[in-house]
């Protein structure tokens, strides 16, 4: 049994005091605890950026990246050790800026991982610059007349890329979050969970008040079917993407049950391993 | 005839490859030393293309020769493109339905040319595509070859298109070696072969066994010449042996996904060719900081930007050497021929579990290319050597809540665990950080992890960093990868006319063997440095680490062919 105790560091973390990002960690932490997931079996990997700090403050097998290359480092880690629970995190503009190329490509290869992206709407690290989904119109330091460029829709994004586990979560609401990390680490294949955490010094437009104020629970839809893809896009439309919970869920094969047979059965992760004779035939009977 | 050399060329897609592969397959197993170089261009089909096979009944070949003995032209390109490589005792087979026989200059006298009807006889079978097999029948006709033997190999090279097709290509050939037997025209027959039975592989092929056979079980690439065969090769294979290969959606993702699961403890690699690396230059950066293992092959190409990406070029080395932004370790190994790429792999991953670092093989576009004749694969060449591993048990004992992964020590090598090991977790970050893994500016623990990581590499080796042979005490040629082959023959060609004169090949490029080299130059009257490239990028590493210059000289080559040992021997005439 593992305990919360375990997989907390002994770091303060450098977020500002109110950042939604501290929601997001104490739930990762108490969601894996709830799984009992030992810490040793967990590999959290992040990006760059204030989110992507998150890393380093809990004690698992961590890694804090490039900017934007989480997930393929993510990835590359599970399909070498597919018995961890692998978790990828970081913010907005790593996720839907810089690595937006990646995001879309983990989606469709459906590589057993958590995606939990820390959506603040902003570039707080650098100190309050536009981000991918920053509204239209947004102020920002670099778009003081107003964001002139459409955001991306990461949940559009995400379905239209063909991830099988799709859900919006709200740090203001720790206990939804941490059920849906819960159900995002059980589904079996690639599972998103964007969750808007305000940032408390470079957003004031997007705030707990507004989210508080503006988003509707998706369970509470009566009628919304999960599992229709269709109902998805649409519901994302209807509610201008301000709802929160699991908007889709449908299991479908993961990378490592749909490679050739053999594949990831001996990654020779520790220990030695010598040829043998029906070995080194197999290598090299093509080119005698 | 101790050695021959054929050429067949035409445009791409004429089935230049297939007479290829079926004729080096036989004559590899008879235990003929080949040599093959393919030379194209970068569209599928259309485009001159060739093959330059070159067999020897004895000695080991690196090169190509510069005579060549049969041309098959499909096209007038090839004529163009060889003919004043023909010689008194040369032949020239040309179809007149695609090489008008008034649109070459005649050759020297005595060189033979015979208007070969390959399409015609071929159309006589109901499909003029068969012209490739008939060519093959002349050309086995010309040099005495027993026709039965390549009946099985041509049938196993066409049998997946069905037992007609396979049979009407047999027929293909007979008709070709018939044509030139019959009218009993000339033959240049190949002596007994000396040699035991061979692999006949290219550098790619080659790279691809010995990291399979090195224990690597996780392979993360993007398509792009020439090391796509990495990739196409590794995703054939692997799954036999247990480990994953992915096509990533880029180079970014490749190497980080490489970084991923070797941080998981899988030997893992990524290959490439020049604007691959451009890409991968954070990433190779993220590894050296993060002090994870990482074998990244790079088959260089012609640059910049996207440059020659057919053509021969050895120019990424400042790349490899310096790239990334900031300082890490790094370790990077030349193979020189398709043996040493082989059991390279196996030294590569055993470098960069011991130094936890990233371990390029600096290939290039010959050598992961062009086809040579190597021993078969010796097993016990491949002892796996993991570098500081931490036991479980040992773990168990230490009990700790976080393990200090980069701890300093006397050697500068951290030990090391991976997921999945209780009390072995910890942090990795690109940030400056200390023995945990966490970020820290402290400046004084920033000079002792910076002093740590760049020092820990000065003891690697690969036994021998410096392949010499000869005596070069009037002339020394240093190069670096498949340059070899040239260097070799222009330097044996030297030592027969009695100027002493040796070969550096550098295997080790980093840490440079600066010593060894030193040494060598000393004892040489004059020293020159052969490399595929405009800057002498080569040159001018050895001019950092030596402090003699003077006897220093560059010979460059960066129209994107190979170097011939001519090119070599021509140039250093003026010196010796």
């Amino acid at each position: 049994m593992s305990t919360l105790k375990e997989f907390r560091m002994d770091i303060k973390p450098n977020w500002c005091p109110g950042c939604g990002d501290f929601s997001v960690l104490a739930a990762i932490q108490k969601s894996v605890v709830s799984l009992n997931i030992e810490p040793e079996d967990m590999a959290l990997i992040s990006g760059i950026g204030c989110s992507g700090r998150i890393s380093g403050y809990v004690n698992v097998y961590s890694m804090h990246t490039m900017h934007g290359r989480a997930l393929a480092v993510a990835q590359g880690v599970k399909l070498a050790n597919p018995d961890l629970n692998v978790i990828c995190a970081g913010g907005d503009g790593d996720g839907f800026g810089i690595g937006l190329n990646h995001f879309a490509h983990a989606a469709r290869r459906n590589v057993d991982i958590t995606y939990i992206v820390m959506d603040n709407q902003i570039y707080g690290l650098t100190k309050g610059q536009m981000s991918p989904t920053s509204p239209h119109g947004m102020e920002t330091k670099s778009s003081p007349g107003g964001n002139p460029e459409q955001p991306v829709n990461p949940l559009q994004m995400a379905l239209a890329s063909g991830s099988s586990f799709i859900a919006q979560a709200f740090s203001g609401d720790v206990k939804q979050l941490m059920s849906l990390i819960e159900q995002g680490i059980k589904h079996k294949g690639f599972s998103f969970i964007n969750v808007f955490s305000p940032c408390v010094t470079f957003n004031k437009i997007l705030t707990y008040e507004f989210f508080k104020k503006n988003l509707v629970i998706l369970e509470e839809k009566k009628g919304y079917d999960p599992s229709n893809r269709g109902m998805a896009f649409n519901i994302v439309e209807e509610t201008s993407s301000m709802f929160t919970g699991v908007l889709y869920k449908n299991e479908r094969k993961t990378l490592t049950e749909s490679l050739p047979k053999g594949s990831g059965t001996n990654m020779l992760r520790q220990g030695y391993f010598s040829l043998n004779e029906s070995m080194k035939d197999k290598l090299i009977k093509r080119f005698i | 005839m101790e050695e021959l050399t054929i050429v067949i060329g035409g445009e791409q897609g004429e089935g230049i490859e297939s007479v290829g592969e079926i004729l080096t397959k036989v004559l590899s197993q008879m235990g003929f030393s080949l040599y093959g170089f393919r030379n194209f261009s970068s569209r599928i089909k259309g485009g001159h293309s060739d093959f330059n096979l070159r067999i020897c009944t004895g000695k080991e070949i690196y090169v190509n020769a510069e005579k060549v003995n049969i041309l098959v032209a499909f096209d007038k390109a090839s004529i163009d493109l060889y003919l004043d490589q023909m010689d008194n005792s040369s032949i020239i087979l040309f179809d007149s339905k695609s090489v008008k026989s008034d649109s070459f200059p005649l050759p020297k006298d005595g060189v033979i040319v015979i208007e070969a009807p390959f399409q015609e006889l071929a159309s006589e079978l109901g499909s003029p595509i068969m012209k490739n097999m008939v060519a093959l029948g002349m050309i086995c006709a010309l040099n005495n070859q027993s026709g039965s033997v390549f009946h099985q190999v041509i049938k196993n090279r066409f049998i997946k298109k069905g037992t007609k097709t396979a049979e009407l290509n047999i027929e293909a050939f007979e008709k070709g070696y018939a044509f030139i037997q019959e009218k009993n025209l000339y033959s240049i027959p190949l002596g007994p072969v000396m040699n035991s039975k061979n692999m006949f592989l290219s550098g790619n092929e080659a790279m691809v066994i010995g990291a399979i056979a090195a224990g690597c079980r996780f392979m993360a690439g993007y398509p792009i010449t020439p090391a796509s065969e990495v990739l196409e090769n590794l995703i054939q294979m692997m799954p036999e042996f247990g480990g994953v290969v992915v096509q990533a959606e880029d180079e970014l993702s490749s190497i980080a996904m490489a970084i991923g699961a070797s941080f998981a403890g899988t030997r893992s690699m990524t290959a490439t060719s020049g604007p691959g690396i451009s890409l991968m230059q954070e990433a190779i950066g993220l590894s050296g900081a993060i002090e994870v293992p990482l074998v990244i092959i790079d088959t260089q190409r012609g640059g910049p930007s996207s440059g020659l990406a057919t053509k021969m070029e050895q120019s990424d080395l400042t790349a490899m050497l310096g790239g990334t932004h900031g300082e890490i370790p790094r370790i990077i190994i030349s193979p020189s021929t398709v043996q040493e790429a082989l059991y390279d792999m196996g030294t590569a991953f055993n470098l960069a579990e011991k130094y936890q670092c990233p371990v390029f093989i600096a290939a290039d576009l010959v050598l992961a290319t062009s086809k040579q004749s190597a021993e078969i694969l010796d097993p016990l060449k491949f002892e796996m050597d993991r570098g500081k591993r931490v036991t479980d048990e040992e773990l168990a004992e230490q009990g700790k809540v976080v393990f200090d992964r980069f701890a300093f020590t006397k050697d500068h090598i951290s030990p090391r665990t991976i997921p999945g090991q209780k009390n072995g977790t910890h942090h990795a970050t690109g940030i400056e950080h200390g023995e945990t893994g966490h970020p820290t500016e402290d400046y004084k623990n920033r000079e002792k992890m910076m002093i740590k990581r760049m020092n820990k590499i000065e003891t690697a080796t690969l036994g021998e960093d410096i392949k010499t042979e000869g005596n070069g005490e009037d002339l020394l040629i240093i190069g670096f990868g498949s340059t070899y082959g040239a260097i070799k023959e222009a330097s044996e060609g030297f030592n027969m006319k009695g100027i002493k004169t040796g070969l550096a090949q550098i295997r080790l490029l980093h840490p440079f063997p600066a010593d060894q080299l030193e040494s060598l130059i000393n004892k040489a009257r004059q020293v020159i440095v052969v490399e595929n490239n405009f800057t002498g990028q080569l040159a001018n590493v050895i001019k950092q680490h030596i402090s003699d210059h003077s006897k220093i000289q560059k010979l460059s080559k960066f129209d994107g062919r190979p170097f011939k040992p001519s090119d070599i021997s021509n140039f250093c005439k003026e010196l010796v």
